[in-house]
């Protein structure tokens, strides 16, 4: 079957690779109907991420119809159209049963690495590094899905692939980024990265209650889709403007009383302490480059909550602490448990509060997967979001 | 006034833990404290004390100490002196011999007054090395007296190694207050000739569950990587195969010698086995009705021989990676029923990435 594999930083290529196999008894093999390239893949485009090999198989965002099962999945049947979470899990450990499904204690079997990299380990994750697993990912023709009983999630009739897609990983990360900041009515949210991430971060602030929402970024055409589709009252480009201090004037000089960091380990920053940064990260003196994490500590209303749903990869350099612990911030972060959001997100769907499909600008087939990945992480061509179709 | 240390005297008899340790009381620790009219002050907290040894220095290292301040002070307030008892020029040393002294000076207040001088130890071999060099330099001048000065680097010599002697032991010694506090978590140090192996892990399933699965060996094989089967024999025995070396089969006769139902079961490897193996896995409640803490423990020893010592290397390779990732797979079984495969670690002998593996690589594994 066609493939997009990871052949080195900056370099991917759609390649023949055998088809996947049953492997354990939860498995479903899946046919690809549609998968999406993430903001994250870039990071591992780009080779930022740890542990990958030539031939791994991108891709966490897809969707399709189930044309084999393992002997012990019940719930799904062969025909079946299912869009599936991004993170593995079992459903059955202390974490899953937490709700906390990006925490599965069972679904890494790498987990050892990551227990060195990071102290504890998460769950696997599809085509993100041998770190989160080793697993094959969906920008594939057939994918297979352990635990194929947990996390797909059945699409009703009448909905378009693009309008559920996204249910596998950007809309409940941009959603859970919103929820964390326990809107109040009133408040006023400001996003960093007006990413396809930070669009819906955007839009679910609103949908969650927030008074006003402030989105960041620098380039032009994602402000202006930030506020024309998914509902920014504000925009700030930061590369023309004091973020700080545009926050401190559009919030009478306390600041937003949530930040969401929707921009995660590769954040610009104009000047010197963007090129401190890149020089640092170049070097491999810090994994993580986070210029947008910083900002939104300093901006934060005191006694409110910083929001992570970037995604960061090991440690960081010149993390403002005295600012979190004198001004009584909390960081709020995670994967996303995404299995938690399916199914309410879906009813927002169904309800017409949102539909994501706002946010893509591309669609390509599988075999234009390089193109696709070439335009996404140079922002040409105003791309926000990359859709691959069988 | 109170010196500082007699007051840690009153609180270490004070202390019931201490007097229980030291025999004087060998009631329990709750009596003992309300005859010396201490009491907890949150209610449920266990009990801690702490006392911290003032580090008692060895003869050399206050000789050494002592060493420095007299030098120092011959060296700040006489240089002249010192300079002609060396055998170098007084006038153009006089600044230098100073500085030296000075630095002799904190290296020997330094010593005297911290209770492990570790740092100041080592300061005071990096001025020896700089003391050598210089008198090394000064060898070259034409004022120098070489015969005096020849003596005075034989003396720094041989204070240099004491220096190094005293230093080194100060950096193999654990810092005085370490490993003295009964109270706190420590974890245990193998005992000799034993290679301890210990793991940890929390299964999400009740402990009578839990200890079912442990009490059939045939699991084992299971989700532990280096064993090939065990089988169980006649008498609560059983027979261990590990994987090793084609060409080489390496097993053994184990029995079970304690089992407490729901809280442990321990085997040994029998008296005719090739190697001195233990294991043992203990079960606890996880507080808050979060299943089951399960610890496994393996100790093994080599029996004299070529072949005790080619199973001991096979057994030591074992790090406590594998061990943890065993009882990982572990709780995948109990809590999933099999242990998950990912495409990259489907097929375990090669490095593989992560996409499907070709038929004949899986027909490999099956």
């Amino acid at each position: 079957m066609k493939a997009t594999t990871w052949e080195g930083p900056k370099h991917v290529e759609v390649t023949h690779v055998p088809e996947p196999e049953i492997l354990n008894s939860h498995d479903a093999i899946l046919k690809v109907s549609s998968t999406a390239i993430c903001g994250s893949d870039l990071h591992l485009f780009n080779g930022f991420m740890p542990t990958m090999e030539h031939g791994d198989i991108l891709g966490h965002e897809f969707m399709g119809e189930v044309v084999e099962t393992g002997r012990e999945v019940k719930k799904i049947k062969v025909g079946d159209r299912v869009v599936v979470p991004f993170p593995i899990a079992c459903g059955q450990c202390w974490s899953c049963r937490q709700d906390m499904w990006s925490l599965c204690e069972n679904s890494n079997p790498n987990a050892w690495m990551q227990e060195k990299m990071l102290g504890h380990h998460g769950s696997g994750v599809f085509g993100y590094s041998h770190l989160l697993g080793g697993f094959a990912g969906g920008q594939a023709e057939y994918v297979r899905v352990p635990f194929a009983d947990v996390g797909p999630l059945k699409v009703p009739e009448g909905l378009s692939d693009e309008q559920v897609l996204f249910l596998s990983d950007i809309l409940p990360t941009g959603y859970m980024g919103a929820e964390m900041c326990d809107i109040a009515p009133g408040d006023t949210i400001a996003v960093w990265g007006c990413g396809p991430v930070g669009q819906f971060a955007i839009a679910s602030a609103k949908m969650l209650g927030a008074e006003r929402v402030i989105a960041i970024d620098r380039f032009p055409y994602r402000l202006r889709i930030a506020r024309e589709r998914a509902g920014a009252d504000v925009t700030i480009n930061y590369e023309e403007t004091s973020v700080m201090e545009a926050l401190n004037e559009l919030t009478g000089g306390v600041g937003p009383d949530g930040c969401i960091d929707a921009v995660g380990m590769e954040s610009h920053a104009p000047g010197i302490e963007g090129l401190y940064d890149k020089a640092k990260q170049s070097m491999r003196w810090e994994n993580d480059r986070a210029a947008a994490l910083r900002h939104a500590i300093m901006s934060c209303r005191n006694g409110r909550t910083v929001s992570v749903i970037g995604v960061y990869s090991g440690f960081i350099d010149k993390f403002p602490m005295g600012s979190l612990m004198n001004r009584s911030l909390t960081i709020k972060s995670g994967q996303c448990h995404v299995h938690r959001y399916m199914k309410p997100l879906l009813e927002r769907i169904l309800n017409g509060d949102i539909d994501p499909s706002f946010v893509i600008t591309h669609r390509m087939k599988l075999d234009d997967a390089p193109v696709g990945y070439d335009i996404f992480n140079h922002k040409g061509d105003d791309c926000l979001k990359v859709v691959l179709k069988a | 006034m109170e010196t500082q240390q007699a007051h840690h005297n009153r609180q270490v008899l004070d202390n019931p833990r201490t007097q229980h340790r030291n025999g004087r009381n060998e009631s329990r620790p709750g009596l003992a404290a309300r005859r010396a009219g201490t009491q907890r002050a949150v209610k449920g907290a266990p009990w801690h004390s702490s006392e911290t040894k003032n580090g008692d220095k060895d003869r050399v290292t206050n000789f050494l100490g002592w060493f420095s301040i007299g030098l120092g002070l011959a060296e700040v307030l006489a240089p002249e002196a010192v300079a002609r008892l060396i055998g170098v020029d007084e006038e153009r040393n006089r600044r230098l011999l100073r500085a030296y002294g000075m630095r002799e000076l904190a290296a020997g207040v330094g010593i005297l007054a911290r209770p492990k001088p570790t740092y100041w130890m080592w300061n005071r071999v990096i001025g020896d090395t700089v003391d050598i060099a210089s008198m090394g330099k000064a060898m070259q001048a034409y004022d120098t007296d070489p015969a005096k000065l020849r003596m005075a680097m034989l003396a720094v010599a041989g204070i240099t190694v004491l220096d190094i002697a005293s230093s080194v032991r100060l950096t193999s010694e654990k810092s005085p207050a370490a490993g003295h506090d009964p109270g706190s978590f420590q974890l245990e140090d193998p005992e000799h000739g034993m290679s301890v192996l210990k793991a940890t892990v929390t299964v999400n399933r009740p402990v009578e569950h839990v200890y079912a699965f442990w009490k059939d060996p045939r699991n084992y094989a299971e989700f532990m990587d280096q064993l090939e089967s065990v089988h169980p024999t006649t008498g609560g025995r059983s027979r261990w195969k590990i994987k090793s070396p084609p060409g080489m089969t390496v097993e053994w006769d184990a029995e079970v010698v304690a089992d407490t139902p729901h809280e442990m079961i321990r085997w040994r490897s029998t008296e005719e086995s090739s190697i001195e193996n233990t294991g043992t896995v203990r079960f606890r409640r996880a507080p808050g009705d979060r299943g089951t803490i399960v610890t496994f423990e393996a100790e093994y020893k080599p029996r004299a021989g070529a072949l005790g010592a080619a199973i001991g290397k096979i057994l030591a390779a074992i790090p406590k990676t594998q061990l943890q990732n065993d009882l990982r797979r572990f709780k995948q079984l109990i809590e999933v029923g099999e242990v998950l495969k990912s495409d990259a670690t489907a097929v375990p002998a090669l490095m593989h990435p992560a996409q499907p593996s070709a038929p004949r690589d899986m027909e490999a594994t099956r």
